[in-house]
């Protein structure tokens, strides 16, 4: 291996340049000119203008509503995830590989499908929808919807996080409680879940960004109701399609500083997460 | 306390781990399972200890049914191969853990609690690691506070799942004498689990042979060494040649050499495998009275307390013998060198069924 590595260290130096060359080149366009282009955007009219863009009403509102189902979904796709992870890797069952698969739906079907599945569901012409709406209840155009979209499209972040991980640490650590004397809960707070808890943090992060971020399964339950039932991405698309640049991206702003955020703690959680994983390597000095 | 295992059987789908396995251990006692991968000796630990559960068949222990008891009811200690030990505690609050989940009312106070790691850690020689975490000791150091965390809940049994197994040679033997000792002073029934014989030899008062779901011989070390009841013990403690030998009259014959026919050899049989120690064969250069056959030198290996010659007998099934350094020396044993193989010690396996898991006491 170090043979292999001394040579790639002695590739020529306009090899190398090349390849760095190419790889800046493809981030400046594809990734650091966008984001730039956001922020002159939004900042095109000065300061004021740009702070102005979030005291207005619909913003303001559309800035709850996507709040709001970031905090519906992270702690139920928490808990969804943890028993899926749970279940899939601590017992063998059948339909065990077909629950593993199902989980991966919301990430290999579009978003635009995700969110015709619930008005297919709950929409006038939709299964429930009619007893639905004698009981005046409201899912579709109304926040429910939007909370279910956003909760079906981030539900397999967390399970995918924990899954490959409760995998590689097996059961010993939790039998070795038991056998202590612990019991379920005691088992679970004070080693399963300081196991897995870097693993947890990434996935509810991940979930957040999706959230947050969402826009065609969202956008189809919608209804795009000013003030009511729109989220920052639809509302930003609204905004821009009446040429109001500035709000548009001030809003865009915001969504691509969660998305920084989101990096930036992804990187220092997957940092610990590995030295969690580390830890499970053999000894290395040897009495 | 005493555990009895009354005719267990258990299946993993449509694999068979255990079929009708009964043993009693007794208290205070240090009992190996010994038996080669898949003989089902960690899953009749896991039964013992709990963690998993009989199809069939029940576990008592002191007398009481245990069988519906779980893990935590039982009270065993249970040591992992992997250590298992909780990668973001101390090893302080590993060994701590069972006394600090316990209720509060029987949960001892924390001086009391400080008192009692202190002192596990020092019995497992581990008194100065304690605020270290898993990962910065070495895996013979893991496999002791493993122990101690087991032995802080005071268990009434020990169970130990290949507690040496991940361990190198050098650091694996250490820890195997540690534990004998350990158990000399501590005399908690315990019961481990090895593939390795000479790990059950020498740490086990009595050893229990596992083969395919059932238990071949129980026995004292000595006893499974010098008296195997069937040809799987016989191959599997120690090492031995296999010779096809026929029957005549009486006696079982390997070339001139005969031994006497065990009492259960099946009648009219004209075949029989015959299994012997290489130690318990003698080398010679001239015939010295006693039967032989003859056989020629193929290779040499004169490193170690013995030599092991490796020959080829004169109708052609190759075998080995182990002689000491002197004699070594005085035959001038040299590859391609004919010698007179006779036999030390009629301490051989005849084995006259077609099939060899047949059981019977050996001569």
């Amino acid at each position: 291996m170090s043979s292999a590595s001394g040579r790639a260290r002695k590739e020529p130096a306009w090899v190398r340049l090349l390849l760095i060359g190419i790889a800046v080149a493809y981030l400046a366009v594809f990734l650091v000119a966008p984001i730039a282009a956001v922020f002159t955007q939004a900042f095109a009219k000065g300061l004021s203008a740009y702070l102005h863009s979030f005291a207005d009403r619909t913003a303001y509102s559309a800035m709850l509503l996507t709040l709001l189902a970031v905090v519906i979904s992270v702690p139920l796709n928490l808990i969804f995830g943890l028993a899926a992870a749970w279940a899939v890797t601590k017992f063998r069952f059948t339909g065990r590989s077909l629950l593993v698969t199902l989980i991966d739906l919301p990430i290999s079907v579009s978003p635009v499908i995700s969110g015709l599945v619930f008005v297919l569901l709950f929409g006038m012409q939709g299964l429930f929808g009619p007893w639905l709406s004698d009981h005046g209840i409201k899912v579709i155009f109304a926040v429910p919807g939007i909370i279910l979209a956003t909760l079906f499209v981030t539900f397999p972040y967390v399970a995918r996080e924990l899954i490959p991980l409760m995998e590689t640490q097996g059961t010993e650590d939790e039998e070795a409680a038991l056998s202590l004397g612990a019991n379920g809960w005691q088992t679970f707070w004070r080693v399963t879940l300081p196991n897995i808890k870097w693993g947890l943090l990434y996935g509810a992060i991940l979930t957040t960004a999706r959230a947050v971020g969402e826009f065609g399964a969202v956008s189809v339950v919608s209804g795009h109701i000013r003030g009511k039932t729109n989220t920052i991405p639809l509302h930003i698309e609204i905004l821009y399609n009446e040429y109001q640049f500035v709000a548009a991206f001030a809003l865009s702003s915001l969504l691509v500083m969660v998305a920084l955020l989101t990096l930036v703690v992804k990187s220092i959680v997957a940092r610990r997460a590995q030295t969690q994983l580390g830890r499970l390597a053999p000894a290395t000095v040897e009495e | 306390m005493s555990i009895s295992i009354q005719a267990i059987s258990k299946g993993f789908g449509d694999h068979a781990a255990l079929t009708d396995v009964s043993l009693e251990i007794e208290s205070g006692e240090l009992v190996a399972l010994l038996g080669p991968s898949g003989a089902g000796k960690t899953t009749l630990l896991r039964i013992i200890g709990g963690l998993e559960t009989p199809d069939a068949g029940r576990v008592l222990f002191h007398g009481q049914d245990a069988t519906e008891k779980s893990l935590r009811e039982r009270r065993v200690g249970f040591v992992f191969q992997h250590y298992a030990l909780f990668r973001h505690m101390s090893v302080f609050e590993n060994v701590a853990f069972g006394l600090r989940v316990r209720p509060r009312e029987t949960r001892p106070p924390e001086p009391e609690l400080r008192r009692r790691v202190t002192e596990l850690l020092e019995l497992v020689h581990l008194g100065s690691m304690a605020q270290r975490l898993p990962s910065q000791l070495s895996g013979g150091q893991r496999q002791r506070v493993a122990l101690a965390r087991a032995l802080a809940v005071e268990p009434s049994v020990l169970l130990l799942d290949e507690p040496f197994g991940a361990l190198d040679a050098k650091v694996r033997q250490e820890l195997r004498r540690w534990l004998r000792r350990l158990h000399d002073e501590i005399h908690v029934t315990s019961v481990f689990v090895t593939h390795d014989q000479e790990e059950a030899m020498e740490v086990a008062d009595r050893v229990v042979i596992m083969n395919a779901g059932r238990i071949e011989q129980v026995g004292t070390p000595e006893e499974v060494y010098h008296r195997p009841t069937s040809q799987f013990v016989y191959n599997f403690i120690g090492n031995v040649n296999l010779f096809q030998g026929r029957v005549e009259g009486e006696r079982a014959y390997v070339g001139g050499v005969g031994v006497a026919l065990p009492e259960w050899a099946r009648a009219g049989a004209t075949t029989a495998r015959i299994a012997i120690r290489p130690h318990l064969l003698e080398l010679s250069r001239e015939p010295d009275g006693s039967e032989y056959f003859t056989a020629c030198v193929d290779h040499i290996n004169p490193a170690g307390p013995l030599v092991k010659v490796q020959l080829t007998a004169q109708w052609g099934e190759p075998f080995q013998v182990e002689v000491s350094q002197e004699r070594y020396r005085l035959l001038a044993i040299e590859r391609g060198l004919e010698l007179f193989v006779s036999l030390k010690d009629e301490r051989v396996f005849v084995d006259t069924s077609d099939d060899s898991l047949m059981h019977g006491e050996g001569i």
